[in-house]
């Protein structure tokens, strides 16, 4: 699951030349921006069902919060 | 859950009028980068939309879509006893609009005509409301008319919409006759979403000052708009949408015992290509059956279902033809129908 999130938000924000590591703030990423979002919270919804608001997904601060919240069923 | 159901009345006729101006979102770039732009307008899938001048409001798209009607279909005047113009931008807060477009296009005075204001669903919604009234006796012909200038709601200068809506008007004929099949409608409404879409200033509850006028930078992006302009929060409208409306579908087909695979077409709003390819991905849905004018009118609000059908089935709907429509939008309001056509005349489409 964390492999294969991670691969995804990868291809998400388009790296390629380096690995992302659990405790990464996500929002610091060059590649981050509004669209991005939307990629994610896409990604959520088509593969792990989760349907996430603006309010709840502001709270995330890391890789490992964006995992954590896919998993929470 | 309520279900409405008609029998015996349908659309018979549509036309359909779009403004000549064509703005090509890739170059239009006087506020943003161009490489920016295209990061968003590949995302949304609007590649093209069209505004209308200062001039022209919804109704004179309207007023061209409804003569162009009334003029291939050789419609006698004096028989349309109902008018319903549908927009969230009419020519004036008072009278309402409908009125106007009875004396211009010369109908009685004994025509019934009101406006419906609702949002991106109102077209299913003014549906029900025409249906129900032709499906009482008395009444011969009706007219839905939807309309809309989003070019003129939303800043330039806010990203979040610049790229999205366009501007277009419908005309339908609703008749009573009985080759018309039974058509449902499922009809939804949430209000504490109303800040998901919304002109904050303008109404009565903030009246128009200088200030309502005034544009700022609203957000740490840099976005520019007034409290007069529409706003939108995309990303919790995509995730609201991911969540009722593939529902209300799935409701829908167990309710009238229909496959997903049974329809001639899927009639989607057009909201973004993002948003419709994603809900289609989710239902498992053929797309070859799902007509798409997204990349070339943008976001029409209420009107994108009923251009849809205008602008990409004509010369498909001889016969009898089996729809389903979807719509949602600000509110939040949603909708589902199953609707039968049948040998529906489709007018081709004015500019104006």
């Amino acid at each position: 699951m964390e492999k294969e999130f991670i691969a995804k938000l990868k291809e998400i924000l388009e790296i390629e030349d380096r690995e992302l590591n659990l405790s990464d703030e996500f929002r610091t990423y060059e590649e981050w921006n509004s669209l991005a979002y939307l990629s994610v919270i896409a990604l959520f919804d088509e593969e792990y069902d989760i349907q996430i608001e603006e309010v709840e997904f502001k709270k995330l601060r890391t890789v490992g919060d964006l995992i954590a919240a896919a998993q929470n069923k | 859950m309520a279900y409405l159901s008609y029998k015996g009345v349908g659309i018979s006729a549509m036309a359909a009028a779009v403004p000549r101006t064509v703005i090509n979102n890739y170059e239009y770039t006087q506020f943003f980068p161009k490489e920016e732009v295209k990061d968003v307008v590949d995302k949304i899938g609007v590649f093209e939309r069209r505004f209308t001048d200062a001039d022209t409001c919804s109704s004179d798209l309207c007023f061209a879509a409804a003569e162009k009607l009334i003029a291939d279909n050789n419609i006698d005047r004096s028989e349309i006893d109902l008018l319903v113009f549908i927009s969230q931008t009419p020519d004036y807060r008072m009278p309402a609009t409908s009125v106007i477009l009875q004396h211009r296009l010369g109908l009685s005075n004994s025509t019934i005509a009101f406006d419906i204001n609702l949002g991106c669903s109102a077209f299913i919604y003014g549906m029900t409301v025409v249906y129900a009234m032709m499906h009482q006796s008395g009444l011969r012909k009706a007219l839905i008319l939807d309309g809309e200038t989003r070019s003129k709601v939303y800043s330039a200068k806010d990203r979040r919409t610049a790229f999205i809506f366009g501007d277009a008007g419908v005309a339908a004929l609703v008749e009573r006759d009985e080759k018309f099949g039974e058509s449902t409608f499922s009809l939804n409404s949430d209000g504490s979403r109303e800040n998901l879409i919304k002109i904050n200033a303008g109404g009565y509850r903030n009246p128009s000052t200088p200030e309502t006028l005034q544009e700022k930078v609203v957000d740490e992006y840099g976005n520019i708009r007034s409290e007069e302009h529409g706003y939108m929060n995309g990303g919790d409208v995509f995730t609201f949408v991911n969540r009722e409306v593939p529902r209300d579908i799935k409701n829908m087909l167990e309710y009238t015992q229909r496959d997903k695979d049974s329809f001639d077409y899927l009639v989607f709003h057009q909201a973004n290509n993002f948003i419709n390819t994603h809900v289609a991905k989710k239902l498992k849905l053929d797309t070859s059956k799902i007509p798409s004018t997204i990349e070339k009118y943008g976001n029409t609000s209420s009107v994108s279902v009923p251009l849809t059908i205008v602008s990409e089935l004509k010369d498909k709907m001889a016969g009898e033809k089996s729809l389903l429509l979807s719509a949602f939008g600000v509110g939040m309001t949603w909708a589902t129908a199953v609707v039968p056509f049948v040998d529906l005349k489709i007018s081709e489409i004015v500019e104006v």
